[in-house]
């Protein structure tokens, strides 16, 4: 078990807790935060540096089997990239999907202490938990692929409510899973059935007889009565296309009151007219989301440079590959969900990609209510988590911004509204979107925050002008009271653990699940669910309305 | 006077020395060279448990013993000349970007991938995937020469994208698969899929093959510009027969399943 330690004199940022900047001692034992600790414990002492709790990623693509393919897919990027050993961790590849080994460890590097993955098929469950087992010092959690699932839209349009919320509840216990995603609901299906078809509107029907609203309004409801932690998380239908904003803004008051995660929302906030170039309307998203707190969403900014595209969302990979004309990979196609991998390049001097930049930022500058629009950048779709630090100084630095905007295709920088968005984010506001919004968007009450009984996730930064270099190497990263870094070197290496829920379930649903495997499925029913000798060291976050 | 490293221990397992190369010697007295770092499998070990070191460095180095087993000697080569009397392992000249290398035996498989300039001269046979990218990349030799007197094996000049590459002998199937630009040389019989995916480039054989059927016949006719590149040959050693010096060639163009505008010469002669 780890030591007991005090951190002193450092500038603390704790928004949870309401301390902005405060000099105040932080007090660690067992891998908790404790309200003081003996005289004779280590003592860190952080004079002018930037205490933080540990960051927290809510939607990225880090395991499981569509990242592994999208390994594969790119030996040319790991070989410019490599990641070397030390004398305490692994080593591996890097680029933009690095391996397992890497991920955790460049997380660390970023005093980022949490993530979770965001989207894998039940089928891929076992692949993603071995996966996280190697995927070193972050704490982890994946969210389960359920709006393509027959077997559930075929409860549904039987209006078999209660046997669907039993459903639900199983399949999120045979997969350990976190919550539900919902990718184009109604849209996959059809795509990977009939050529080249897709839903192009919320309340289209599909073949099942099914509305992509009907879906999701059925999931949030689910969740909603079952009281998971974070309400399920939705990829809006029509991503990328113009005009999309307004069936994101449906998606959103299909939720009524109920809580609902948007992902990616930068990649859904597009006005004009289908097919031609897009325009901004982050201003009419970022009101919705704004004027309605059961609404949270993580923005998915896009950053010039080379990214990956990784998605659930089949017939989108497939338009993108006709654009780029190179290699992709159309996998998951037999089991409950699509996929569609392909290697991709933000350019500044294209429109759609300047666009896509600026109305991410857009949405991060205009929101006036920070904790509910969280730092991401769809991880590795619209580039890589190791953009952040340059992300966090795009939206500190305004001249740094207006730099950047010099270099950006300009006729895009006309149809948005960036130019007059002064914001700049204080470190209490950035303390917010990585790090205490996702914590709370996700229901962990242990994680974002520094009072007493938070997991000891904490990062300390140097605190220096430049921002960019400032998060890009923390002094010293704390995971569950264990120093990983120390004087930005790595002194121990450390495996964190599962977080998953495991609401109740009546057992009998298994009875009506069981004959749907025997008819189609090619898995024994019996060998589909995870059995626990895949968790390793876990947490289960507890469930149930409060 | 040239470095002179001699292979005393033939390694087990193979050895990298990518710091048997100009760049990395320059400038180092004898102990650090001795003492440079190669990896023999998984191990780190200094170079003179595998190699006798002798001379002194004057922007040549000459290499002596079977170097069957030893990779990527001189990559991302910038000057200098190295010469290997003896056979060489994969990946020499990788990424080379100026100098000369010239090998006297056979060399194996990755002969100059992504290449970027100078010249390596591979006097026996030459393995796969000479001048080539390596998986993944877009781009294979971007510059440069590369001149084997014998035979090659497949995929010569895959995704090459500039620069020269002349086989002596047979080249093996796919030649200049994919290429996007760049000449391609085969004085022997070219295997099969020759110019398979090439969108741009030249490949010239002096031997009728059969192409793919996505290459069209354009015309016969005596490109001016090949009786200069046969002249090149000829001063680096090769043999051109007065029959190909003057005689017209089939040009084909494909692949049509990508842009048609590369461009297969086979010698028409009798």
């Amino acid at each position: 078990m780890s030591a007991a330690m005090r951190i002193v004199n450092g500038k603390v940022y704790d928004p949870a807790n309401n301390i902005d900047g405060k000099i105040k001692e932080i007090c660690i034992q067992d891998g908790r935060i404790v309200d003081s600790v003996p005289e004779d414990v280590t003592v860190i002492d952080a004079q002018g540096m930037v205490i933080m709790p540990g960051g927290v990623d809510i939607h990225c693509h880090i395991a499981g089997p569509k990242v592994n393919a999208a390994r594969k897919l790119q030996p040319e990027d790991h070989r410019h990239d490599v990641h070397p050993g030390t004398p305490f961790t692994r080593s591996g590849t890097g680029g933009t999907v690095p391996s397992t080994f890497a991920t955790g460890y460049r997380y660390a590097t970023l005093g980022y202490t949490t993530a979770m993955e965001a989207a894998v098929t039940p089928i891929g469950a076992r692949h993603t938990l071995e996966e996280f087992h190697d995927t070193p010092v972050i704490d982890k959690g994946f969210y389960v692929l359920l709006g393509e699932n027959i077997f559930l839209q075929k409860l549904l349009s039987e209006k078999r409510i209660e046997e669907f919320d039993q459903a639900v509840a199983w399949w999120i216990n045979a997969t350990k899973a976190y919550t539900v995603k919902l990718v184009n609901p109604g849209g996959d299906e059809p795509w990977k059935g009939k050529k080249n078809s897709n839903v192009s509107d919320i309340d289209e029907k599909t073949d099942e007889g099914l509305t992509p609203r009907q879906i999701i309004e059925a999931f949030i409801k689910s969740v909603d009565k079952q009281g998971f932690p974070h309400p399920p998380h939705i990829h809006c239908n029509n991503l990328g296309h113009s005009g999309n904003y307004k069936t994101t803004l449906e998606t959103m008051k299909t939720a009524g009151d109920m809580r609902a995660h948007i992902a990616h929302i930068q990649f859904h906030s597009y006005g004009g007219e289908l097919g031609k170039d897009p325009i901004s309307k982050a201003a009419e998203i970022v009101e919705y989301v704004d004027n309605h707190p059961n609404i949270t969403c993580d923005v998915g900014q896009v950053m010039f440079g080379k990214s990956t595209i990784m998605t659930a969302d089949a017939p989108l990979a497939y338009v993108l590959k006709g654009h780029t004309k190179g290699k992709w990979v159309n996998a998951d196609t037999e089991c409950e969900s699509g996929c569609g991998i392909l290697p991709f390049n933000y350019q500044e001097h294209i429109y759609m990609h300047t666009l896509q930049w600026a109305i991410g930022l857009e949405i991060f500058l205009m929101a006036k209510d920070p904790w509910r629009v969280i730092l991401s950048t769809d991880h590795p779709n619209g580039g890589s988590f190791m953009n952040y630090p340059k992300l966090i100084k795009l939206l500190m630095d305004k001249a740094f911004r207006h730099e950047e905007m010099k270099r950006v295709n300009q006729r895009a920088l006309e149809n948005c509204s960036l130019r007059d968005l002064d914001r700049e984010y204080t470190l209490n506001e950035i303390a917010i979107i990585t790090r205490a919004g996702p914590a709370r968007a996700l229901g962990l009450n242990n994680k974002g925050h520094l009072g007493v009984g938070a997991d000891a996730d904490i990062t300390i930064y140097d605190e220096i002008d430049d921002k960019e270099m400032m998060f890009n190497a923390p002094r010293y990263v704390i995971k569950s009271g264990n120093t990983i870094i120390g004087n930005h070197e790595f002194i121990t290496d450390f495996i964190g653990k599962l977080l998953h829920i495991t609401p109740e379930y009546d057992k009998k649903i298994e009875e009506v699940v069981q004959p749907f495997f025997e008819s189609y499925y090619s898995i024994e029913f019996s060998n589909y669910a995870v059995d626990d000798s895949y968790l390793h060291d876990h947490e289960i976050i507890a469930t149930g309305k409060a | 006077m040239p470095l002179k490293l001699k292979l005393h221990t033939k390694p087990e397992v193979p050895l990298e020395a990518d710091c048997v190369c100009p760049d990395r010697m320059q400038s180092l007295n004898m102990t650090e060279i001795e003492d440079l770092i190669v990896f023999h499998g998984n191990c780190q070990v200094p170079l003179k448990n595998f190699f006798e070191c002798s001379g002194e460095f004057d922007g040549e180095i000459d290499i002596e013993g079977d170097l069957v087993n030893v990779k990527h000697i001189a990559s991302t080569m910038s000057f200098g000349k190295m010469t290997v009397s003896g056979n060489v392992g994969v990946h020499i000249g990788a990424a080379m970007s100026g100098g000369e290398i010239i090998v006297e035996g056979d060399a194996s498989d990755w002969v100059g991938p992504e290449m970027l300039g100078g010249r390596i001269t591979i006097k026996g046979n030459a393995g796969h995937m000479v001048g080539s990218g390596y998986r993944g990349s877009t781009m294979g030799m971007q510059g440069g020469e590369i001149i084997v007197h014998g035979n090659v094996k497949n995929e010569t000049g895959h995704v090459m994208r500039r620069g020269l590459i002349v086989v002596g002998g047979d080249s093996g199937d796919f030649t200049g698969v994919n290429m996007l630009a760049g000449t391609i040389i085969v004085l022997g019989q070219m295997g099969i899929r020759a110019g398979a995916g090439m969108k741009r480039g030249s490949i010239i054989c002096q031997t009728k093959s059969e192409l793919l059927p996505t290459f069209t016949r354009s015309c016969d006719y005596q490109p001016s510009f090949l009786r200069h590149y046969f002249k090149h040959l000829e001063s680096l050693g090769l043999i051109i027969s007065d029959s190909l010096m003057n005689s017209p060639f089939e040009r084909w163009c494909g692949d049509s399943i990508e842009l048609n505008r590369g461009e297969i010469l086979l010698y028409a002669g009798k």
